[in-house]
């Protein structure tokens, strides 16, 4: 792991300052990737002319007085869902070779805009369809912090870049958990704002209704700066941290507790002794049909992927990896009747959520039952059972994919290994901003 | 459609297009569609207002 690595806030003072430039920093990102990528495998394409060119003139601009913001002249990667204009988006497949965009992503041209610095694109579990960034057509992605073990997925490439500062901050998809599950396999950030807040434009799709875009960091503070320029908020609204002290939030220990390695439990339970010590209230909650959470959540990702790629599985089958072919194969399986009770359940359990919240400012539970899994462990031992690593990795995030509730993972410990561990917080609808000034709070009571 | 029936059928298909793997995932499938249609909410499911507003503003 480097040995400092500056937050978007740190290098924004440095630059303004005249203490690092825009390029000078880039160029330190370019050498760890040039240092650790070939273990890690985090990068699908290093895009360091363009990087370098977009660095002179971010500098160029600052001393000419022209100021973009936060991001300015930040080195930031991005998860090759993403349409970059001139560039291939390979999702991670050889189904995509020969892909070339024609222009960008939404979310890219508002980084553009920013004056954020694309230092390349990043890999990931292929088209987004698994939780460990190990189907790839690039091969596995590895963990910073133990290349033995994943780093989570699907942005998993993205999380690692960002754990092993090879950019400032990275941009993530989440369609059941696919931000939040890295970054805390990693030890980052991960913000999933409210469904349909940013733009999927540009986005190479897993499950139209399902897909959230944003972004990972290591900071609170560096996710609010993300969150706003993606939203194209040029200058940026001030982050305010508001007293814990006061503060409610309900932790809904049936189902989200029932199955949690004992070191994350012990992680979680801390953090809700220092946030209690801190002044907060910590009340229990129900959200009655959370064990539905999985069914529901299948049959909508899964038919909505299968429609996705029907054609391609019926044309180039043999392009896919093995196992995410088969899992999309499956999925062509899904009858239309299973696909409209879950629509139904989901509006239920949107509601069940919405209810939880009242009068709290945020739910709070583990982001994963496990630490990072072994990279080629297909089963973890949890409460005396041996289950699947991705029903696990996604047992705690799914659901907020399904509601469309704004979620945010940050680190809140190790385990005894080191590894890390993250805890989220979910809050209104619509009200991101109010999850990410009570997620700044938080922070500054969690030690990491 | 039963489920069982629907299995039937799914796996069927799958070993004549040569994918015979298939049947432990359409079986974990079939699980999870039975977990789906036994919930209770398909019993009392009302449809939400189709243009639900946003909860009131918030202050942390």
């Amino acid at each position: 792991m480097p040995a400092h690595v500056p937050s978007i806030e740190e290098f924004a003072t440095g630059l303004r300052q005249r203490k690092i430039s825009a390029l000078e920093m880039t160029d330190e990102c370019l050498k760890r990737i040039s240092a650790d990528d070939a273990r890690l495998n985090a990068f699908i394409l290093v895009m360091a002319d363009e990087a370098r060119a977009q660095a002179r003139e971010a500098d160029a601009e600052l001393a000419a007085g022209r100021d973009r913001g936060a991001l300015h002249g930040v080195p930031i990667s991005i998860k090759d869902l993403f349409d970059i204009r001139g560039t291939a988006t390979t999702a991670a497949s050889r189904v995509r070779a020969g892909h070339v965009a024609s222009r960008d992503a939404a979310a890219i041209a508002y980084l553009r805009h920013a004056g954020a610095v694309l230092i390349g694109k990043t890999n990931l579990h292929e088209f987004a369809f698994g939780t460990t960034s190990e189907e790839s057509a690039f091969g596995p992605v590895r963990n910073p912090l133990d290349p033995a073990r994943s780093p989570g997925g699907s942005s998993g490439g993205s999380a690692a870049s960002v754990a092993a500062g090879m950019a400032l901050a990275t941009l993530g998809t989440d369609t059941g958990g696919s931000i939040r599950i890295p970054a805390a396999a990693c030890g980052i950030v991960g913000l999933k704002p409210t469904l349909g807040e940013l733009s999927t434009d540009g986005v190479v799709p897993l499950s139209t209704t399902l897909d959230h875009v944003g972004p990972l960091t290591r900071t609170v503070r560096d996710a609010w700066h993300m969150f706003e320029a993606l939203q194209g908020r040029e200058a940026g609204r001030p982050l305010t941290v508001p007293p814990l002290a006061g503060l409610r939030f309900a932790i809904p220990r049936k189902y989200f507790c029932d199955l949690l390695d004992d070191d994350v439990r012990a992680a979680c339970d801390r953090s809700m002794d220092a946030l209690t010590r801190a002044g907060a209230r910590v009340d229990e909650a129900v959200i009655p049909h959370a064990d539905v959470t999985a069914p529901v959540y299948m049959h909508i990702s899964f038919a909505e992927a299968a429609a996705y790629h029907a054609r391609l599985l019926e044309t180039v089958p043999e392009l896919y990896t093995p196992p995410v072919r088969l899992r999309l194969e499956m999925a062509r399986y899904v009858l239309g009747e299973d696909y409209v009770r879950a629509m139904n359940g989901r509006a239920v359990l949107t509601g069940e959520v919405d209810a939880a919240l009242a009068g709290y400012v945020a739910i709070l539970l583990p982001t994963m039952p496990i630490p990072a899994p072994r990279i080629g462990e297909h089963s973890v031992g949890v409460g005396g059972q041996m289950l699947p690593v991705r029903a696990l990795t996604l047992r705690l995030t799914q659901l907020f994919n399904v509601t469309g509730h704004p979620a945010l993972s940050l680190p809140c410990g190790t385990t005894r290994d080191g590894l890390p561990v993250g805890l989220p917080l979910v809050g209104a609808r619509h009200h991101t901003d109010v999850l990410l000034r009570t997620a700044l709070a938080v922070e500054s009571v969690l030690s990491y | 459609m039963t489920i069982d029936a629907w299995l039937d059928a799914a796996v069927k298909d799958a070993e004549a297009r040569g994918l015979k793997e298939l049947r432990p995932l359409l079986e974990a499938l079939a699980q999870a569609t039975r977990a789906l249609r036994v919930a209770d909410f398909n019993a009392v499911f009302v449809p939400p207002d189709a243009n639900p507003r946003p909860p009131a503003d918030r202050d942390a």
